[in-house]
């Protein structure tokens, strides 16, 4: 694999989160730049996601590189039965940079090893997505002023959510306190329990959405998704358990701040909206200079 | 004398006995070193009395020693075997079966959603647990652990 590729979020070093950090809040003060002019981005997107491509495809457009791809497998030639290798080895011919977004977990790992090219991997199947942490990692930072020492409290799928997989990960080298609040059947894996247990990482588990968020720095909301559960009727017996509503909002410290990886779906009320506690749609704005910083280190541009 | 001892099936001029298998992982072992398909002598001991494992099997085959792939498989499916490696009737060599830390295009990801699973892509794991042996998919990162490891 060339060395360059952003795959797995453990693919970065506490060092190199902080330096992409760095770069992000450059990119911040002054997104326009032409530092990508001549280059060419293949932004491979086997699976939809209007969200993520319009994200990496802004942050490309503003440092002035070209793009080049499809957005959803069937105006691929994938449709016809290519493999990954061939798009991928065909692609890699062409451009300096593969952005790439597949159904199937671990396309992206094999794509970086196929490529001679960085691949950045914007979504494997329910694996790994370390964009969206590297831009929940910009907004704590940004947000707190600091990564280290928080109480960070993580709401709603936290079995399948693999954003707060991915950012439970991230955060362990910050020295963080978890509060985990879901429903048993919604739990944390024990994977990343035993994770924290080795760290000798605190984390704490509740079953509800009360006062106990008073306590927080970072509220991490995320929503449940009805194609993660195989049973139907486990879904709805979930699906509207932890709803955030301003009210509950009261006693909170008046640093803390609300995340989400969006879209939800009702587990945030609208009445939060307007709280300067909702920091979610801000947050999706901080994923465009998070991305431009990922691909400023893919290349190894410099100012 | 202690080789004697366990030469109690028959005596192997030159080969190989793998002793120290548990008894029901006998079949595993046979399935993974394609023992079915080998033109060479092979007996077995099943369910012979171990202080160790309760009920173990014993595999001996004559002219054959086994490759480092060969061991490989077989440290994913009985990690507790040990390895007598036999030349003019006595053993030459004795070898536990090392759980290695890599292992590739030996077993299936557990993982039906894995690239490996959906397009021709060899497997490549790290042993992340030896007892019981856990490994991690380099590709889609998911567990697969003993009870589920396939050996392709
Ligand atoms: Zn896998």
């Amino acid at each position: 694999m060339n060395k360059r590729s952003l795959v797995s979020i453990t693919d970065y070093s506490k060092e190199e989160i902080l330096e992409v950090l760095k770069i992000a809040s450059e990119f911040e003060k002054n997104p326009n730049c032409n530092l990508l002019a001549g280059k060419v981005v293949a932004s491979l997107f086997f699976e939809p996601s209007t969200r993520t491509r319009l994200s990496f495809e802004t942050a490309i457009s503003r440092m002035g590189g070209r793009i080049v791809g499809f957005s959803d497998a069937s105006s691929s030639s994938t449709t016809k039965g290519e493999s990954l290798k061939d798009t991928t080895k065909m692609v890699d011919n062409y451009c300096d940079l593969i952005v790439m977004r597949h159904p199937l977990e671990g396309a992206a790992r094999f794509a970086s090893e196929v490529a001679s090219v960085p691949v950045i991997n914007a979504g494997d199947g329910a694996n790994q997505h370390p964009t969206q942490t590297m831009l929940d990692l910009y907004s704590i930072y940004k947000t707190q002023g600091t990564l280290e020492n928080l109480n960070i409290f993580m709401v709603g799928d936290l079995k399948y959510g693999r954003t707060v997989h991915s950012l439970l990960q991230a955060m362990s080298h910050f020295n963080p306190t978890f509060h985990f609040i879901s429903p048993k059947e919604l739990e944390m894996p024990q994977a990343y329990k035993l994770f924290l247990d080795e760290l000798h990482i605190p984390y704490y588990e509740h079953t509800e959405l009360d006062d106990v968020i008073n306590d927080a720095d970072i509220l991490y909301m995320t929503r449940v998704q009805r194609e993660r559960f195989a049973d139907p009727l486990e879904y709805e017996k979930v699906k509207n358990v932890y709803i955030l509503k301003n009210s509950m909002l009261a006693g909170t410290k008046d640093t803390m701040r609300i995340l989400h990886p969006l879209p939800r779906v009702n587990e945030i009320d609208e009445d939060v909206d307007d709280n300067k506690k909702a920091y979610y749609f801000q947050q999706a704005l901080n994923g465009v200079y998070t991305r431009q910083a990922i691909i400023f280190k893919a290349l190894d541009l410099k100012w | 004398m202690a080789a004697k001892k366990e030469l109690q099936v028959s005596a192997v001029e030159n080969g190989t006995v793998i002793d120290h298998i548990p008894a029901d992982k006998l079949f595993d072992v046979i399935n993974v070193l394609g023992i079915q398909s080998l033109e060479n002598t092979v007996t077995f001991g099943y369910n012979l009395v171990s202080s160790k494992l309760g009920k173990k099997a014993i595999i001996k085959i004559w002219d054959k020693f086994l490759k480092d792939d060969e061991v490989n498989k077989l440290a994913l499916v009985a990690p507790t075997a040990k390895i007598n490696i036999i030349k003019d009737f006595e053993v030459a060599e004795k070898k536990a079966v090392m759980v290695p830390k890599h292992v590739e295009g030996i077993a299936k990801c557990v993982n039906p959603k894995c690239i490996t699973n959906n397009q021709k892509v060899r497997t490549k794991f790290d042993v992340v647990g030896s007892s019981p042996i856990v490994l991690k998919c380099h590709y889609c990162e998911k567990l697969t652990d003993q009870e589920h490891i396939v050996i392709i």
